[in-house]
C-alpha cells in the first residue's frame, strides 16, 4: 500500500542517487530505500594509532621495569592517543603528521584543546625512541664533537642535564635540543606537554620527568632515575640519526674537508 | 607496625591528637595557621638538626613537618601505607626542607638588599612553601574509616554542599572530572569564598596554594593529584587519573572547623 513517508525519514538516508526526489513510496520502493540505507556518505575523520616502542617492554630492565612500561605505554600513552582520536570526532584537523598536528594545535602559544593530547603522544613516541636496551655511556662522532663544542665536555653536559632534570618543578620534560637560531646544542626544560618543536628547535634526546615515568621503579629517588637514564638507557644511536637529519635544517658550520 | 610505633614514639615530639570536641578556637587557629607552621608544642623534630636552632636563635620561624594523626597504614585499602609513608616522609619532608632553605636564602638576600636574588627565590618559595601548606591541609583532610572518615558531611557543610552543588554525588563527580581534566600535576580543592559564602571546586597547578586562585578562597578539602599520591596503587585498567579512592577516608571535621573560622559577615553562620 502506498504510504507517504515523512520527509525527515527520506532525507536521513543520505543517498546521493535519490537526492531531490519526492518520497511517496510503495512497498517496492520502500524496500529499495531500505537497501540504499547502507550506502551512506562517509565522513572523513582523522585517526592516529599507537606506535610500539622499538623494543620489548621488558628490554629496559632493570633500569625501567616492564611494569612501568606496561602502564606508561599501555595505559597512559594509549590513553592520550584514544583521547586525541575522540577529540577528532568533533573537529576535522585532517591530514597532518604528528609533528604538524602539534605545531598547529599549539597555535603559537594559545593551545587548542587537542594540543595536550597531540603533544603528549608525540613526546612519548620520541621518548621511547630516545632509549634503548644497553644504552647510555658516551656518544661518538659528530654528536660527541658537537656536545664538546657547545658544553665544553661530555661530563659537563651530563651534569647540566642532570641538574636541569632535578630543578624541574612539577611535571615536565628535559630535552637536548639543537637550537635553530643559535645553531648550537642546548638543554631545555619544559613543563607538562610542551615540546621544543613548537618553537622551531629540533629535539635530539628527551627525558620524561613526569612522576609516572619513574615512580614505580625509583619512588622519590629522582636523581637515581636520571643517572640511570644517562648511564644505561639513553640511545645515542637515535640521537646520531636525529642530528644527521637536523643538520639538513641547521647550518652548523663548515665541514673540515682535508686538503689533498 | 608495633616496632614502628615504638620508634616513632621515641623520636617524635608529643603528638597532636585533633579530637575536635572541646578544642578551643584559639588553638585551632594556631594549629591551622598558614604562616610558618610549627608544632603546637613548639618542639622541633630531631631530624631537623642544628641549623634549625640557629635559625630560631636568629628569630627566623621555620616550617616543620607536621605529624599525622593516624598510622601510615590506617587508610588501607583506599591509600596504601607505602604511599602514605613516602608521601609524608619523603615528599612533604622535602618540601619543608627546601622551603626552609629558601627562607634562609631569602633572609640573607633581603639583609644584603639583593633584589634580584629575592625575586629569583620566589618560585622556590612558592613551590616548596605551597607544597608544605597544601600537604598539611591534605593530612588533616584524611581520617581512617573507623574514626569517622568517609562519612558524608552533615549539618552546615552538608547543607552548603546541597545548596551549591545540588548533592554530594554531584560534588564528587565534579571534583573527579576536574581532577581528570587537570594537565600535569596539581590539586583539586573544595573552596569556600569568604566574601560570597559560596562553595566552589577549584584546581591549582603544581604546588600553588589555593589563595593563588583568589584571595578570598579558603580551602576546605584538597585532593593531591600529583602522581606520587596514587601511582603506586595504579592498576592496569584504570584511567590515567582515578580519584575515586581518595573519596574514601575523608575527614570532614577539620573542614567544618575551617568553615567556623571564616569571618561571618553574612546572615549565614556556620557552627561546629
Amino acid at each position: 500500500m502506498a504510504m507517504a513517508l515523512p520527509l525527515a525519514y527520506a532525507s536521513s538516508v543520505v543517498n546521493p542517487f535519490e537526492a531531490g526526489r519526492l518520497s511517496f513510496s510503495t512497498k517496492a520502493t520502500k524496500h529499495k530505500k531500505h537497501m540504499y540505507q547502507f550506502r551512506k556518505v562517509t565522513k572523513v575523520l582523522a585517526y592516529y594509532g599507537l606506535t610500539n616502542p622499538p623494543y620489548k617492554l621488558d628490554a629496559l630492565e632493570p633500569y625501567m621495569s616492564r611494569r612501568t612500561l606496561e602502564l606508561h605505554w599501555g595505559n597512559i600513552h594509549r590513553g592520550y592517543v584514544d583521547s586525541l582520536n575522540k577529540q577528532f570526532a568533533n573537529r576535522p584537523l585532517y591530514g597532518c603528521t604528528m609533528e604538524e598536528l602539534m605545531k598547529t594545535t599549539f597555535n603559537n602559544g594559545n593551545p587548542l584543546p587537542e594540543y595536550n593530547n597531540a603533544a603528549e603522544v608525540w613526546n612519548h613516541d620520541f621518548f621511547w625512541e630516545s632509549m634503548q636496551p644497553n644504552g647510555g655511556r658516551l656518544p661518538w662522532g659528530g654528536v660527541l664533537d658537537q656536545i664538546e663544542k657547545d658544553f665544553g665536555s661530555f661530563s659537563k653536559f651530563r651534569d647540566e642535564f642532570v641538574h636541569s632534570a632535578m630543578m624541574l618543578f612539577g611535571s615536565g620534560w628535559v630535552w637536548l635540543v639543537l637550537k635553530t637560531n643559535e645553531r648550537r646544542l642546548s638543554i631545555v626544560r619544559t613543563s607538562n606537554a610542551v615540546c621544543p618543536l613548537v618553537w622551531g628547535d629540533i629535539p635530539v634526546i628527551s627525558l620524561d620527568m613526569w612522576e609516572h615515568a619513574y615512580y614505580l621503579d625509583y619512588k622519590d629517588d629522582v636523581s637515581k632515575y636520571v643517572d640511570n637514564f644517562m648511564d644505561h638507557l639513553v640511545s645515542w644511536h637515535s640521537a646520531t640519526a636525529r642530528m644527521v637529519r637536523a643538520e639538513a635544517f641547521v647550518n652548523l658550520g663548515e665541514p673540515k674537508i682535508p686538503v689533498a | 607496625l608495633i616496632l614502628c610505633r615504638i620508634i616513632r614514639a621515641k623520636v617524635t615530639p608529643p603528638r597532636l591528637s585533633p579530637k575536635a570536641c572541646g578544642r578551643s578556637a584559639m588553638a585551632l587557629r594556631t594549629l591551622f595557621s598558614k604562616k610558618a607552621f610549627t608544632t603546637a608544642s613548639g618542639f622541633r623534630p630531631i631530624a631537623a638538626g642544628d641549623r634549625c636552632f640557629l635559625r630560631q636563635a636568629r628569630g627566623l620561624t621555620v616550617a616543620a613537618l607536621p605529624d599525622l594523626a593516624y598510622d601510615y597504614g590506617a587508610l588501607e585499602p583506599a591509600i596504601s601505607g607505602e604511599i602514605m609513608r613516602l608521601h609524608h616522609q619523603k615528599h612533604h619532608q622535602a618540601y619543608v626542607t627546601n622551603y626552609n632553605n629558601a627562607l634562609e636564602q631569602l633572609e640573607t638576600a633581603m639583609a644584603k638588599g639583593d633584589a634580584s636574588a629575592v625575586v629569583r627565590l620566589q618560585s622556590a618559595i612558592k613551590f616548596n612553601g605551597g607544597g608544605h601548606i597544601n600537604h598539611s591541609i591534605f593530612w588533616k583532610n584524611l581520617k581512617p574509616v573507623n574514626e569517622g572518615g568517609g562519612e558524608p558531611p552533615h549539618s552546615t557543610l552538608g547543607w552548603a554542599i546541597d545548596t551549591d552543588f545540588c548533592s554530594l554525588e554531584a560534588l564528587v563527580q565534579k571534583m573527579n572530572a576536574e581532577g581528570a581534566a587537570l594537565q600535569g600535576s596539581g590539586w583539586v580543592w573544595l573552596a569556600l569564598d569568604k566574601g560570597s559564602k559560596k562553595l566552589s571546586v577549584e584546581t591549582t597547578a603544581n604546588q600553588d596554594p589555593l589563595v593563588s586562585k583568589g584571595a578570598n578562597l579558603v580551602p576546605l578539602l584538597g585532593i593531591d593529584v600529583w602522581e606520587h599520591a596514587y601511582y603506586l596503587q595504579k592498576r592496569r585498567n584504570e584511567s590515567a587519573r582515578c580519584n575515586l579512592f581518595f573519596w574514601g577516608p575523608r575527614h570532614m571535621i577539620f573542614v567544618q572547623g575551617q568553615m567556623k573560622h571564616s569571618p561571618s559577615s553574612s546572615p549565614l553562620r556556620f557552627t561546629l
